[in-house]
């Protein structure tokens, strides 16, 4: 049996044992694997594919600021939350200026990212080997696994409250050696399932590490020859509590289903990138 | 010196001029045709490197760098073409000269969904090798790499044409150089080397003069790649025809040239265990000397590397890397040197890379070593790159050479084994 397989039915299990938890909760309380499915999908799998320009602000304890900005391109690679896309084009610092960066993205935990860079000073391109994902993302407070999401499938999921606006889910990870922390707390939004503010804690119960949205605009995008609004987060906050360090995030010009090919996403345009992304 | 100084001065002007000129223009995108999404930048850096010789070397200059380099970067972008101009002007204290070199100036098109065209002077890449090159028979520039420029001055530029066809299956680049881009060899001018005529070191005494094919569409170079992609594996063909990229020949006078080559390869590399391992082969067919009984040019080779890259722990990665170069028809090029020792049969080179990123990826701390357990020489490049600010960025490095036998490729440099330093501002 593939690992995926024993995943799938790990989660089946997991969510009928789950499910009797929630009978004491109003019926309007999706089950937590629902919950977690839906957050999932609306930070990371809204539309077939979107670009938007990232611009981070990193603060470091003593005040000191550093700039990066890249954009940023995104596919869905067939049906379902599964795998993806990225393309990053890196603008600043100048260090990095015109890099560019792609990423294949597998739901299946067991299998390792794609990831390649390409220098243009050395017309080089580099396949970058696997990493660990909880290391900072350009130097920011971001991780990698910030961006390019961290599988639902590698934390236990259990609702430990909820507030007038937000359900607070309590994440568990299944490898603890695998990650720094011990836990995390999602506080996700009731109306749009977006998480709005994760708090990542050490042993025993010690905050180390928050994540905060700060603001979301609805953009609107064509979908299926219809109008509809996907909820964006277009500004956030990720502070190490441990280093006095913060990184501010901005999104603009966020457009989706825009029709990139999954072409995009290869070496050709790995060297020269699309247009799509050069602006 | 005078000259120098003055050299000296201009570039500390253009780059005051430049430097607040840096950033982007657009052209009003409601129009249409040629100018449609027009954007231009201007973007570049001002940079003084100094370095010295550890030891003494009789045939060169104590110092090994000196050099106050300004580079300017303009970017020019419209819908349907890229344009890039990239322009060094340097003063250089070794020569006491100023130069100037166009690192880059050509046109980029896509002007069908199966066809690219890259035009005019570029830098070239491929292969799978890690600062090890088989099929990557685009000009390098080790001068510069050995007295401590910038990573990026390795890869000299080509005057060529590249045109890159795609299908579903597979791809195919074709690049054209209508004349001859040799290597950036070593001279004596910057670096001293052996000399095998003299028998002894050279330097600035012994400066090597080569004859270089320099015939437009006659002495030209073609170079091709197919490649594609299964299962995450990138698989390449490689071939190529052209001429030794650094003189291995020579007239009966003693002049160096630069024979004629052909080569062939292939390569794989993809996702073995937690890492990324690569093979790659190349046959090199001297064409000057095909059964080897010329010694007056380089035999055939095959070169053969396998290497594996891996992330050891946070911010830390690791390659290594096995190289092995095979002399073809070794007995008749035993048999042609007249008493002299020459080369082995066999030449082995193992390549280790480390990088570390701290201080919130910041600081680099890098080093690459290569070592041959046949000549019994090594090369290691220790270097340290921090980002003062996004815009100021300081380096030091060093290029350490040892070996017994001065013959031998890396143990040849010893003399020019030096520390370097760089201040770095870019706009």
């Amino acid at each position: 049996m593939s690992p995926g397989k024993i995943m799938a039915i790990t989660i089946v299990i997991l969510g009928a044992l789950a499910a009797p938890a929630f009978s004491g909760e109003t019926s309007r309380t999706p089950a937590t694997d629902e919950m977690v499915r839906r957050a999932n999908h609306m930070a990371l799998y809204q539309g077939a594919d979107m670009k938007g320009a990232v611009s981070m602000v990193i603060t470091d304890r003593q005040g000191r600021t550093r700039k990066r900005e890249f954009n940023i391109l995104r596919r869905d690679a067939g049906t379902g939350d599964g795998d993806q896309r990225y393309y990053v084009y890196f603008n600043e610092p100048a260090d990095v200026r015109k890099m560019s960066f792609m990423v294949h993205k597998y739901a299946d935990t067991a299998k390792d990212d794609d990831r390649w860079l390409y220098m243009p000073g050395l017309d080089l391109v580099k396949r970058i080997a696997a990493g660990d994902k909880r290391t900072s993302f350009v130097g920011s407070d971001y991780l990698y696994e910030d961006i390019s999401g961290r599988s639902p499938l590698e934390d236990t999921h259990e609702l430990t409250g909820t507030t007038e606006n937000h359900y607070v889910l309590k994440n568990v990870p299944k490898e603890p050696g695998a990650v720094e922390f011990a836990y995390y707390l999602a506080h996700i939004d009731k109306k749009t399932c977006i998480p709005v503010k994760m708090e990542f804690f050490k042993k025993p119960d010690r905050l180390y590490r928050v994540i905060e949205v700060l603001k979301i605009e609805g953009v609107e995008a064509l979908e299926n020859g219809r109008k509809v609004l996907y909820p964006t987060v277009t500004r956030s906050v990720a502070r190490n509590l441990d280093t006095g360090g913060k990184t501010e995030m901005t999104l603009s010009g966020v457009r989706y289903n825009i029709g990139l090919t999954d072409q995009i996403f290869t070496e050709r345009y790995l060297r020269r990138p699309p247009k799509e992304a050069m602006r | 010196m005078k000259a120098h100084s003055s050299s000296w001065l201009f570039l500390c002007l253009a780059a005051a001029l430049l430097v607040p000129a840096a950033g982007i223009c657009e052209a009003d995108r409601g129009h249409g045709g040629l100018l449609d999404g027009f954007t231009a930048e201007v973007h570049g850096y001002y940079e003084l490197r100094g370095g010295c010789r550890t030891g003494r070397d009789p045939h060169e200059e104590d110092m090994s760098i000196m050099e106050t380099r300004l580079q300017v970067d303009l970017p020019v972008s419209g819908k349907w073409f890229d344009l890039k101009y990239k322009e060094d002007l340097w003063a250089d204290g070794i020569t006491e000269e100023v130069g100037h070199d166009t690192r880059e100036l050509w046109l980029f098109s896509r002007p069908a969904g199966f066809l690219d065209i890259k035009v005019g002077r570029q830098v070239l890449t491929w292969g799978t090798g890690d600062l090890v090159f088989l099929n990557d028979l685009f000009p390098k520039d080790w001068r510069s790499f050995f007295i401590g420029r910038d990573a990026e001055y390795l890869k000299a530029p080509s005057d060529a044409v590249k045109l890159g066809f795609f299908t579903d299956t597979a791809n195919l680049d074709l690049v054209y150089t209508p004349r001859f881009d040799p290597d950036r060899f070593i001279t004596g001018e910057y670096v001293s080397y052996w000399n095998g005529q003299l028998g002894r070191l050279g330097g600035r005494d012994a400066i090597v003069h080569a004859r270089q094919p320099d015939r437009w569409f006659d002495d030209d170079e073609i170079a091709l790649r197919l490649y594609g992609n299964v299962k995450g594996y990138e698989l390449a063909l490689y071939g190529y025809r052209g001429y030794w990229k650094t003189p291995e020949g020579q007239t009966p006078s003693g002049t160096p040239v630069f024979p004629r080559l052909n080569a062939c390869g292939f390569s794989v590399r993809g996702r073995t265990g937690p890492g990324i391992a690569n093979i790659e082969i190349a046959y090199y067919r001297s064409v000057d000397d095909p059964r080897g009984e010329d010694p007056l040019v380089r035999n055939s080779e095959v070169r053969y590397l396998a290497g594996y890259a891996q992330e050891i722990g946070p911010d830390l990665n690791g390659s290594l890397q096995y190289y092995v170069e095979q002399m073809l028809d070794w007995g008749d090029y035993e048999r042609g040197l007249t008493g002299a020792e020459g080369k082995d049969r066999l030449r082995h080179v193992i390549t280790l890379q480390l990088t570390q990123l701290a201080m919130d990826q910041n600081l680099r701390l890098s080093l690459s070593a290569y070592y041959s357990p046949s000549d019994r020489d090594a090369y290691v490049r220790p270097n340290i790159h921090y980002m003062y600010t996004d815009n100021i960025r300081l380096e030091l490095g060093a290029n350490i050479f040892f070996g017994e036998d001065p013959a031998t490729f890396f143990a040849q440099f010893e003399k020019n084994t030096n520390i370097y330093a760089a201040l770095r501002y870019s706009f």
